[in-house]
């Protein structure tokens, strides 16, 4: 991996590099084009923090203007995306704590829970289990599901897993170390299963009854 | 290979980052225990729904929205 990227790193520049080169000789339309380019996959990283649409509409907003006014401290030794996500991390978690009136709120509570760690659930699912619901029940299960993680473990699944970040980029986004995202890594993605099995199992051939159990909780 | 030692591994097996000579031993474990390919298996699709469906969708009036909203900040110098 390192060492793909370092390769890439001699032969060609990622396209960010020139894109911020041009902003900060003055060029906003540039700006233009990484706002564009990054704007979905910043508010759904608010939204997975703050669990809120109206806070990810304002973190998103923030994130990318303190961005621009901070654009001379990118080093460009990390992609201007992680960057980006780092900032969007952090405005999210400031907007957490003002909602709590100033209780303090890190990527770090929440964890003592040892649920998920060995599976209980070891059903098999239906195969393809997520065609025996529409797009809005499927959405609603896949939303409640990940929201009742702890929120340092949904991060890291959302960054690693939803977002596609390296787990280097993950544990440097977020200020952690890399096993800690490995372990919070695995934590998350089994808890997740665990939970979604009342959905996806295998019910003596039919998985209509959990379909039925989720309409009737939407 | 126990199944710990299996679950241990997991995240390096969905990855796709174990070391070879572990990987016949991952192998073996998943061919005789049944649980542990169950595990394994809605793991890994557990993963792929996330990855596949948009939770929480920006619909496109709202972007453009917002989209303005940060550029005309920029464009004043924030």
């Amino acid at each position: 991996m390192t060492t793909i990227q370092s390769i890439a790193g001699e032969n060609e520049q990622h396209p960010d590099v020139a894109l911020v080169g041009r902003v900060r000789a003055g060029d906003v339309s540039a700006y233009d084009t990484l706002v564009r380019k990054y704007e979905r996959q910043l508010f759904r990283i608010a939204q997975h923090i703050t669990q809120n649409r109206e806070d990810a509409e304002d973190v998103m907003q923030d994130a990318f203007l303190k961005a621009y006014e901070k654009l001379d401290q990118f080093q460009g030794n990390s992609k201007f995306y992680t960057w980006l996500v780092r900032i969007a991390v952090n405005e999210s978690l400031m907007r957490l704590r003002k909602r709590r009136t100033g209780r303090m709120v890190s990527i770090d509570e929440d964890l003592e829970t040892d649920e998920g760690t060995v599976p209980r659930d070891l059903a098999d699912w239906a195969p393809d289990p997520e065609q025996n619901y529409n797009q809005s029940e499927l959405a609603e299960i896949l939303r409640k599901t990940i929201q009742g993680l702890p929120q340092g473990f949904r991060v890291v699944f959302a960054l690693r897993d939803v977002e596609g970040l390296s787990t280097e980029e993950t544990a440097e986004t977020l200020g952690l170390s890399v096993p800690a995202v490995k372990s919070r890594l695995l934590r998350a993605r089994l808890q997740l299963r665990e939970r979604l099995s009342r959905y996806f199992r295998k019910k003596n051939g039919s998985v209509e009854t959990s379909a039925k159990e989720a309409r009737a909780e939407s | 290979m126990t199944c710990t030692e299996f679950i241990a591994l997991l995240d390096d097996i969905i990855d796709d980052s174990i070391a070879k000579e572990t990987r016949a031993e991952v192998e073996k474990h998943l061919h005789k225990c049944g649980h542990c390919e169950v595990v394994f298996n809605t793991t890994r699709k557990t993963i792929e729904i996330y990855r596949s469906h948009e939770i929480y969708d920006l619909p496109n009036d709202l972007r453009e929205r917002l989209h303005t909203a940060i550029m005309s900040r920029c464009k004043k110098g924030c």
